[in-house]
């Protein structure tokens, strides 16, 4: 008797939508770190993305913030996704006059995940870090109080990742 | 001799009026001077964003009017949009416009809120937040012929709204709208020149631009600092576009000018809500669109302007019929960490009122 194979369902992948702006950053993007930088630039949805190593996070995000070209003076979000093999760290920023947004994107790995703190950068990243931390145990350096925000003191586990059981949870 | 003096810690909260949820302020105080703040929460975490994992997209929808509930429309339009770009959903232009009148509706709602209480933190107990409560009445019982429920409306719909306004609801809502300004101007008779409010509002919890936009502070308080930034304008969503509205602004960014931002927030909005009406096409409320959606692998954020500031969501998707993540950006948790920087320095009655100018939902701020 033939086998038969049951066919996986085929995920389609988000369609690029970058506007005129997302272009013309994009191509800016490409040419200031063109050389002697270790990224890679890409696109999600409409907003252009930029995948660092996380070592050299603030140096790429000061320069984000100080030169003129970018002008990015403003943190719209901070978020941590747990891939299966990864843990993505997200930085969304905005600039307010040049109206552009960019996706700074940190891949570091789960079972010792170590970022950079951006509180000298982006002060507005003091509570969005202290909640990753809280959630998903990820540990900025040089955070100065990485204390439970959401959670009460003495929660253990990291319930924002995949791995946290949630179904054997007893109530009390 | 020398009277001995040491610094008080005092908890404020969680159970105090003035703290508008379950919110704990451990103050550090000299005499009555403010020495230092630290504020305490998640007494409210739900774990929306991960509640959100395990349902599909539609039912999120319900688990984003529990956010910041004074305002459920407009976190209802953040999720959707959301949803829509990661989804490549296009809403019709009927629902567009419907769901910009909802989000406005709902802004008028919150700014009177907010407005209430921050005179019933002055000490002007609930006359003023009663007078409030009447307009916003009105606005809630025009969500209550939209979809039957008043404050948990789950109205907004990947695609559009869950169904096309009745006939009666358009003569009621250009009814409300036509009232509203003439309630303001009775509320600004009431409180704008008011002694009292200005002696207590003014030069009162200062904030600077500089600081604001370094600390991704959004909404209101950022615009009393004189930054003209608004999401509807910089990034703009649905048919904002289109529509003619001016962006308030404040000059030096203390209590007094959220204030004032927020009542021309509003005037603002009814101006919004006159051209949406005049401009509602016939057609569609809802794109076709699947019960079980199943957005395309990627990520996508959306970001609305609430009433408290900028409301984003950040969808990822793996391919199934629920999101692999789902980020939120609620601005009331974010325009918290300027507290601290406001209040050292001030008096104990200060406090009060500079938190109740901030104007936080702890739904939001805990999700």
């Amino acid at each position: 008797m033939a086998q038969r194979h049951r066919r996986e369902p085929e995920i389609p992948l988000a369609k690029e939508a970058l506007d005129a702006k997302g272009e013309s950053l994009t191509a800016l993007v490409n040419e200031v770190f063109s050389e002697g930088h270790d990224v890679e630039v890409g696109a999600a949805v409409d907003e252009v993305t930029l995948t660092v190593q996380p070592t050299s996070l603030p140096d790429i995000c000061r320069l984000l913030r100080d030169d003129p070209r970018f002008d990015f003076d403003y943190l719209r979000c901070l978020s941590v996704v747990d891939y299966e093999d990864r843990m993505e760290v997200n930085y969304h920023l905005f600039s307010l006059d040049k109206r552009h947004k960019l996706v700074v994107k940190a891949n570091v790995s789960p079972d010792d995940p170590v970022v950079p703190s951006l509180i000298d950068v982006w002060r507005g990243a003091n509570w969005y870090e202290r909640e990753s931390h809280d959630l998903f145990g990820v540990s900025f350096t040089g955070h100065p109080n990485l204390v439970p925000l959401l959670l009460y003191e003495g929660f253990e586990g990291f319930p924002g990742r995949k791995n946290f059981p949630f179904h054997d949870y007893d109530e009390w | 001799m020398a009277v001995k003096t040491e610094p008080v810690t005092i908890n404020l909260g969680p159970q105090h009026p003035s703290t508008h949820g379950v919110f704990r302020l451990r103050v550090k105080f000299d005499g009555e001077v403010v020495l230092d703040v630290e504020p305490v929460f998640g007494y409210l975490h739900r774990g929306t964003e991960k509640l959100a994992e395990s349902r599909t997209y539609v039912q999120i929808v319900t688990l984003t009017d529990r956010l910041d509930y004074t305002a459920s429309m407009s976190n209802n339009l953040s999720y959707v949009l959301a949803v829509e770009k990661l989804a490549g959903i296009e809403a019709p232009e009927r629902a567009q416009y419907i769901r910009v009148i909802c989000a406005e509706l709902a802004r008028i709602s919150s700014h009177l809120m907010a407005t209430g209480f921050l005179l019933n933190d002055l000490g002007a107990f609930a006359t003023p937040l009663m007078y409030c409560f009447r307009e916003r009445e009105r606005i809630l019982d025009l969500f209550e012929m939209l979809c039957g429920a008043r404050i948990t409306v789950s109205y907004m719909r990947p695609g559009g709204v869950l169904q096309d306004p009745p006939d009666d609801f358009w003569p009621a809502l250009t009814r409300i709208n036509d009232d509203l300004p003439q309630y303001f101007d009775e509320l600004e008779s009431l409180i704008t020149g008011n002694e009292i409010v200005l002696a207590r509002t003014r030069d009162v919890g200062t904030i600077s631009a500089e600081h604001a936009i370094n600390a991704s502070i959004s909404g209101p308080i950022l615009r009393a600092t004189g930054v003209q930034w608004d999401v509807r304008r910089a990034d703009p969503y649905e048919i904002y576009d289109r529509l003619d509205f001016d962006i308030p602004i404040g000059a030096v960014g203390d209590t007094f000018d959220r204030y004032l931002v927020r009542i021309q927030e509003m005037r603002e909005s009814v101006k919004i809500i006159r051209q949406c009406i005049e401009q509602t096409p016939d057609g569609p409320y809802r794109a076709d669109a699947p019960w079980f959606i199943r957005a395309p692998e990627g990520d996508a954020y959306a970001a609305v302007e609430g009433p408290k500031g900028e409301l984003g969501f950040y969808m990822v998707s793996d391919g199934d019929i629920s999101p692999y993540r789902c980020k939120i950006r609620a601005p009331s948790f974010i325009n918290l960490t300027a507290l601290t920087d406001m209040l050292v320095g001030w008096k104990m009655g200060d406090l009060i009122t500079i938190f109740g100018s901030l104007d936080v939902v702890l739904g939001e701020v805990d999700r």
